[in-house]
């Protein structure tokens, strides 16, 4: 890895150079035990991950379906805290790719905002991604994340309009474009209003744009990745990780793999 | 006394509280739902329209008249509003009839809420029932256990009820789960939130909504005494029917008192005290008070009374209290059943377990109010026929 490739931006040039969109896994924190996270963030790394996100389990996870609720549900149980979280992310982050938090807002505030984004920034992380903190009420935020070197990652979705896009000229790192009206999920088919949401998107800014939410298969990620600068994969994952038991970073390496290969040129 | 603002801010604040903590997805669908509450509030029309059901087809108004016996057993003037006589037999159809009518005028077919006891998911049924529209009610699986005769209601209305199977299965996980939903299908769909809870402007509506309670019994109360009640006092789950009462008498030199589920007592963690715990936090879509533990996780609530069993609070009431507006007292699980037997025997009402709280406060602090010549106001919300088996059941566990 070149220096450039540690911040969000360095990745997405770099990707781009390569002809091919950034690939970005999601997990949950502390999900299907307490403590395997520094070793599924290996096994993404060795499956050519660019960037990973790195869910914080929270109580009412409201933006997500099914798989991902259980995940939380399950990491709680296993009593994961946020704490630990940060610092494994600390341990871990020196050997990875550019690593994202994906948090509900409770935490975060309940935390201290400007708190939880300096430790944040302190375990490497790159930027965070908060999924009921939409862009109109995020001004604290987003001034604690520049204030501390990271990014707020705004979302951007298909009931988006265009004044809001048009707003997100100041984000730095990436825009998170939802590909469907919903929560997260496995899917089996790819909303049919995502390429030109895309292209609306590029109309008005020029950060990168990944896609997420029910991106599958190594199929999705290959139409999504001809379109969208990166590609999310969160529920398809997490789903394999939980079937796959104590063979979890394998199952997780072989399936990202598959969807890295599905995205080179 | 600070002269209290009519309504939040632009960005649905009332203080700090408030505001619209939603995923992207819903935030074109809260303007358009701010500007069509905005038109239909200051339309003629729509306000004859609505005013009307209230007569005609709600019942209002409600009474407002003196409790003798309990007058006379305390030794100072309690009044009762009585919006246990509502159809339905709880306010919540005051905010569901203005919901449903503004769906209708938006174009909106589907219909969705959460519900805990059931209450407000049968004044949704019933609003919707009145004017053919579809409606999906999620409840938490152990609410269906818990209050099976509403679930039975909802159904003879039309409405589906969806059970709810994530989190602690009660309402804020129905909650949780009818905002899933209303993301999903966020262009066909209304959701009808019952309490003064959620993002802006929910909170301001649904209070708007239930204001016609505190507009009535002021006029009534005038009218009987000639003067206005010293104290109001009402039950807080989510909020709305103490801010509906509260609302008309924001100005007036009138101790405003909410009062919220103690649970088995404040100091066990079994309880639904929001205020009383007075952490803030996030959840639903505002930022007001919220139980949570020490990483922000949410802690469910506990009440015998399971409309009061929600672990956050309207951020209108977050306001009133962090301004001194509004005190906020906790009554206990066994307090209220000793309410909910004496109401019953002195006036010949049975009330909502919810509604026995009020009651209970005021009995506790007898003494104090009857040295201050207390002339008090108790929002009766809603009645206790819902509450009669549950409350059978528990009884007969204790012996
Ligand atoms: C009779 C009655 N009172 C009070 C409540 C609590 O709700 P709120 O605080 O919004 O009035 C409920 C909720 O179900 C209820 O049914």
């Amino acid at each position: 890895m070149t220096s450039s490739d540690l911040t969000l931006r360095g990745v997405f040039a770099r990707t781009k150079g390569e002809g091919r969109a950034a690939l970005i896994p999601y997990v949950t924190a502390g999900h299907p035990h307490l403590n395997d996270l520094p070793q599924l963030i290996s096994a993404l790394n060795d499956a050519g991950a660019d960037i990973i996100e790195i869910g914080i389990p929270f109580s009412d996870p409201l933006a997500d379906g099914p798989v991902l609720q259980h995940a939380a549900t399950q990491a709680l149980n296993n009593g994961t805290k946020l704490r630990d979280i940060l610092a494994q992310t600390k341990e871990i982050s020196q050997s990875s790719v550019p690593i994202v938090y994906l948090t509900y807002m409770n935490p975060v505030y309940h935390f201290g905002v400007r708190a939880f984004i300096r430790a944040a920034a302190q375990s490497g992380v790159k930027g965070l991604i908060i999924p009921d903190l939409p862009w109109l009420e995020s001004q604290e935020v987003f001034h604690d994340c520049e204030a501390e070197g990271i990014s707020l990652i705004p979302l951007v979705a298909p009931t988006s309009t265009d004044a809001h896009i048009a707003s997100l000229e100041i984000a730095t790192g990436f825009i998170y474009g939802v590909s469907l009206t919903g929560v997260t999920g496995v899917r089996q088919d790819i909303d049919s209003g995502v390429e030109s949401m895309v292209a609306r998107i590029k109309r008005f800014i020029t950060q990168p744009v990944a896609i997420g939410f029910g991106i599958s298969t190594p199929e999705h990620a290959r139409r999504i990745g001809a379109v969208a600068d990166g590609v999310i994969v969160g529920s398809a994952l997490v789903r394999i990780i939980d079937d796959a038991g104590d063979e979890a970073p394998q199952a997780a390496r072989a399936f990202v793999a598959s969807l890295r290969e599905a995205l080179n040129p | 006394m600070a002269v209290m603002k009519d309504g939040p801010d632009e960005a649905g604040r009332y203080g700090g509280f408030g505001g619209r903590y939603v995923p992207e997805t819903l935030m074109p669908a809260l303007d358009e739902l701010t500007s069509a509450y905005a038109e239909a509030k200051t339309d003629p029309t729509f306000q004859a329209e609505l005013a009307a059901l209230l007569k005609d087809y709600v019942g209002r108004p409600t009474p407002l008249r003196r409790a003798d016996r309990l007058s006379a057993k305390v030794g100072f003037d309690v009044y009762l509003k009585r919006e246990d006589l509502n159809h339905t037999g709880a306010h919540k159809i005051n905010n569901t009839m203005g919901q449903i009518l503004l769906a209708r005028r938006m174009g909106k077919t589907r219909i969705i809420a959460e519900t805990g006891a059931g209450q407000h998911g049968v004044a949704t049924a019933t609003a919707a029932a009145l004017f053919g529209l579809s409606a999906q009610v999620y409840m938490g699986e152990e609410d269906v256990k818990r209050q099976a005769l509403n679930v039975y209601r909802m159904r003879l209305l039309g409405a589906e009820v969806i059970p709810v199977q994530s989190g602690s299965r009660t309402l804020k996980d129905a909650t949780n789960e009818a905002i899933r939903d209303w993301v999903t299908n966020v262009r066909s769909t209304f959701y009808v939130i019952g309490s003064v809870v959620g993002p802006h402007p929910y909170p301001m509506m649904v209070r708007d909504f239930q204001s016609v309670i505190g507009d009535e019994a002021r006029r009534q109360f005038h009218a009987v005494t000639g003067t206005l009640p010293t104290h109001i006092v009402a039950p807080v789950g989510g909020g709305s029917n103490s801010m509906g009462v509260f609302y008309a008498f924001r100005n007036d030199p009138v101790t405003l008192v909410g009062i919220e589920a103690g649970g088995e007592g404040v100091e066990t963690g079994k309880h639904a005290a929001t205020i009383a715990v007075g952490m803030k936090g996030i959840l639903h879509g505002s930022l007001s008070y919220l139980l949570q533990d020490e990483d922000g996780q949410i802690i469910p609530a506990h009440s015998i009374s399971a409309g009061l069993d929600y672990p956050g609070v309207g951020p209108e009431h977050a306001y009133f209290h962090d301004t001194q507006r509004a005190e906020y007292h906790a009554i206990t699980d066994q307090e209220a059943l000793a309410a909910f037997h004496e109401l019953s025997l002195l006036e010949g009402i049975i009330p909502a377990l919810e509604s026995a709280h009020a009651v209970a406060w005021v009995i506790k602090e007898q003494e104090r109010l009857r040295s201050l010549g207390a002339r008090v106001l108790i929002n009766l919300s809603g009645r206790g026929d819902k509450d009669v088996e549950a409350v059978r059941e528990y009884e007969e566990g204790m012996h």
